[in-house]
Formats: C-alpha cells, sequence, structure tokens
C-alpha cells in the first residue's frame, strides 16, 4: 500500500505501516495512538520521532502526515518553523546559541562566530567528523542569563566567547 | 434616533455615515462604496489572513491601526482609509516587499498584469529607500504546466488559501519563519513530484505578481483569470 493511497483513505490513518522494521517506530506509534490519531498532536509526534531518531527524516513526516492525515506540507511547515526540530542528523554534541533579543544584545553573535571560527561550520551545520553541531535558537526564555548557551542539553549562561571555544575544544579533544 | 435594525450597524467612514450588515468587514463596505483601500492578500473567495498589512485603517480614539479585512464592521466606529500616517506605512510596505526579493518588471511574465506593480504605481513608488536583498532563489519548472519562481514571491499566501480551501488539496504551505520563509509544494519536493497537486491551477491565477504562472508564457503574457473564484466558492457553499 503505497504512502498516497493512506493518506487520501479515511480511516486508515491508525494503519500506516511504519517505513521500516526499526523497533523505534513503535514508540512513535504509540504516541499516536495516546492522542487518538488527532491532527492537532502533530507537534507533539514530531517530538516523539526527533526524540526516538535524533531528527526528523522524510519517511518519518510522510508516516506522521499518512497516521494523523495531515498534509505533507502542513508537516513540513510545522517542523521547518519550530527550531526545535532538525531535519538533519545532529552531531553527537550540540552547541546551541540563543540569538533571542536580549542574548543578541549581550554579544550572541560573536559567540556564533567565535564557535563558527573555530569548527569551520556555519550555524545548522555539523563538523565533518560528526563530532559537533552548531546552532542557533530563537530564544531559549533566560534573558536573565544572557548571553546564553545550551550544551549538549545544559544551560550556560553569561558566557564569554573564549569559554565557549574552550567548552567546545574539550569536545573536539577527548572521545567523551 | 431609533436603534439600528439587529444585524444592521451604521458607521462613519472618511466622515461619512454608512450602514453596513454586522457581519460585513470594513473592507467589504469600504468596495461597496467605492472606496479604493489597497490590498494585497485579500481576495474574495478565500479565507482573511490580514498578512500584508495593506489594508490598515486609521480609527479615532485608538492608537492601533487595523487591518480593514478582518475588520468587523460596528455601530459607531470612525474609520479614515486615507491619511499621511497610512499612506507612508503602505508605500514603507511596499517598498521593503519590492527589496525583499528580486522584483525586475521588465523581464516578468506578469509585466503590466501584476498586483505588485500595480499598487507600486497607485501609491507613487518611484524609488526603494532600503537596501535589496538579492537573494538567491532557484525557480522550480519541474511541473509539466506551470513554473514557480520564489523570486517574484510576496508570501500574500492565495495560493496556500486557494488549494486548501476551494481545492482542497492542501498542496501548498508556508515553510520557515521570518526573512527564511518561502511557499513550498508537499514536503518541499519539486512541485512536479507532488502526489497530492490536481494541476488546477487555481494557485496560478490567484497569485498576484509573477511567482506563479503558466509555461508557455513570455514576458508581459501572463493575465491572471480569477473571475471562477467568487462563482466556485458560491457553488461549493451551496451544495456542502
Amino acid at each position: 500500500m503505497s504512502v498516497a493511497q493512506t493518506h487520501h483513505g479515511r480511516f486508515l490513518g491508525s494503519r500506516t505501516p511504519a517505513p521500516s522494521g526499526d523497533a523505534r517506530w513503535k514508540l512513535v506509534a504509540a504516541t499516536m495512538r495516546r492522542h487518538g490519531y488527532r491532527a492537532d498532536a502533530l507537534i507533539e509526534v514530531l517530538h516523539a520521532v526527533q526524540g526516538a531518531f535524533g531528527f526528523l527524516d522524510d519517511d518519518g513526516l510522510r508516516f506522521v502526515a499518512a497516521s494523523l492525515r495531515v498534509p505533507y506540507s502542513r508537516v513540513y511547515g510545522v517542523a521547518t518553523f519550530y527550531q526545535h526540530f532538525t531535519l538533519r542528523p545532529p552531531g553527537k554534541h550540540t552547541c546551541v546559541v540563543c540569538m533571542g533579543t536580549t542574548c543578541y544584545i549581550k554579544g550572541a553573535q560573536g559567540l556564533v562566530e567565535a564557535v563558527q571560527d573555530r569548527l569551520g561550520v556555519k550555524p545548522g551545520q555539523t563538523t565533518k567528523d560528526g563530532r559537533v553541531s552548531l546552532l542557533e535558537a530563537r530564544c531559549i526564555g533566560s534573558c536573565g542569563l544572557a548571553p546564553a548557551v545550551v550544551l549538549d542539553g545544559a544551560m550556560h549562561g553569561k558566557i564569554k566567547a573564549e569559554d565557549l571555544v574552550g567548552k567546545v575544544e574539550e569536545w573536539m579533544k577527548h572521545d567523551s | 434616533m431609533s436603534p439600528a435594525a439587529p444585524g444592521v450597524v451604521t458607521f462613519v467612514m472618511d466622515g461619512k455615515d454608512v450602514s453596513a450588515r454586522a457581519d460585513q468587514t470594513v473592507l467589504a463596505v469600504a468596495r461597496e462604496h467605492n472606496v479604493a483601500i489597497p490590498t494585497l492578500c485579500a481576495l474574495e473567495g478565500l479565507s482573511t489572513v490580514g498578512a500584508c498589512r495593506l489594508c490598515l485603517v486609521e480609527i479615532a480614539g485608538s492608537p492601533k491601526l487595523q487591518p480593514a479585512c478582518v475588520l468587523k464592521a460596528t455601530e459607531g466606529l470612525n474609520v479614515s482609509t486615507r491619511s499621511e500616517r497610512l499612506d507612508k506605512y503602505r508605500k514603507m510596505i511596499v517598498e521593503l516587499l519590492l527589496s525583499e526579493r528580486n522584483h525586475v518588471c521588465s523581464v516578468c511574465v506578469s509585466n503590466g498584469h501584476c498586483d505588485l506593480q500595480s499598487l507600486a504605481q497607485s501609491l507613487g513608488i518611484d524609488h526603494v529607500r532600503f537596501p535589496y536583498l538579492y537573494p538567491s532563489f532557484a525557480v522550480d519548472a519541474s511541473h509539466a504546466r506551470f513554473t514557480l519562481d520564489h523570486n517574484r514571491c510576496v508570501l500574500c499566501t492565495r495560493c496556500v488559501r486557494v488549494c486548501d480551501e476551494v481545492e482542497g488539496a492542501h498542496t501548498w504551505d508556508v515553510m520557515g519563519r521570518g526573512i527564511r520563509s518561502q511557499v513550498i509544494t508537499g514536503l518541499k519536493q519539486p512541485w512536479g513530484e507532488s502526489e497530492s497537486c490536481t494541476t488546477c491551477g487555481k494557485c496560478v491565477q490567484v497569485c498576484p505578481t509573477g511567482a506563479l504562472s503558466e509555461k508557455g508564457k513570455s514576458v508581459a503574457e501572463m493575465r491572471k483569470r480569477r473571475d471562477f473564484l467568487p462563482y466556485l466558492t458560491q457553488m461549493r457553499e451551496e451544495h456542502a
């Protein structure tokens, strides 16, 4: 059964086959079931896919779209609107620099440039060895700690460019 | 004075008393009275999104400007559709639109039949005060009958709305956010590879610029045909 058929099938939503036999799709399917395959659970389900796989690929987006009966273009629009979602596999470590207004005023651009110069990648990219991803966030809601960065999920506030580069270099050195 | 009949409101537009049904928008009333309010994203037969902000009007006693396309006619409202301030903002909006992508009328299929071009002319825009961004966008000519040129897109979302609301395919949507937004077909696939597109061409006809055009049309040859839209909307409602 092709994806196109399931997409337009009225009662097929919950029976859309998973893209592969990977057990992680069961986690995603469980999330969709819990939400009754409702179209408004889209964001929640995309969270589940990214939580399981680390990023959203085309197969995953098609599976979610067909299961929830949401148009492909809307799924793609939502996945690219929110900074949290990524369509590319992330590196082993991630460095997210907050580019919200406060952090921007407090020199976030300088932080990005410093890491960019050290790693040779632009925001949104991952180093060739797959070690570090550099990302930008719109606002992480920690304006009191500006400029703020999130390193592997841990928040670091009022950080200086040289300290940030130092922490990123730790990742490059050790195979931690 | 006796109270107005139910569902009918009276308000002031540009110093003149006008009456309207309570479910009408200020823009609809203005058009009935031949008051010209510039618009771009609004199109009869489609839902209103208030996105382009060109139809902003002033309301006496309120510092906030309101988009006429979504502002409901209410009793006692006092709106001005023209003022120095509104002219200034409208000009600025169109200039920003022109600076954001690569709008080159002289080589455009829609030259002479373009909503954006007409707007700029009617607002007396003879130059753009903002630096052009000159973004780099590809042209998608993968569809058998139509071409999509992001360079000429103003993100009015008319194509997105007509495809969703009238055709029911929802092939189009907007991806990204802010300056990086762009219209997409399917999972940002080439248009010709979209599974949901029915090749009906409504998106092409409602597009205000040359961003969506029919293949085989040369410079200034693309005339959009939109008469079908109010008719189609009415028929769909009757058979709903």
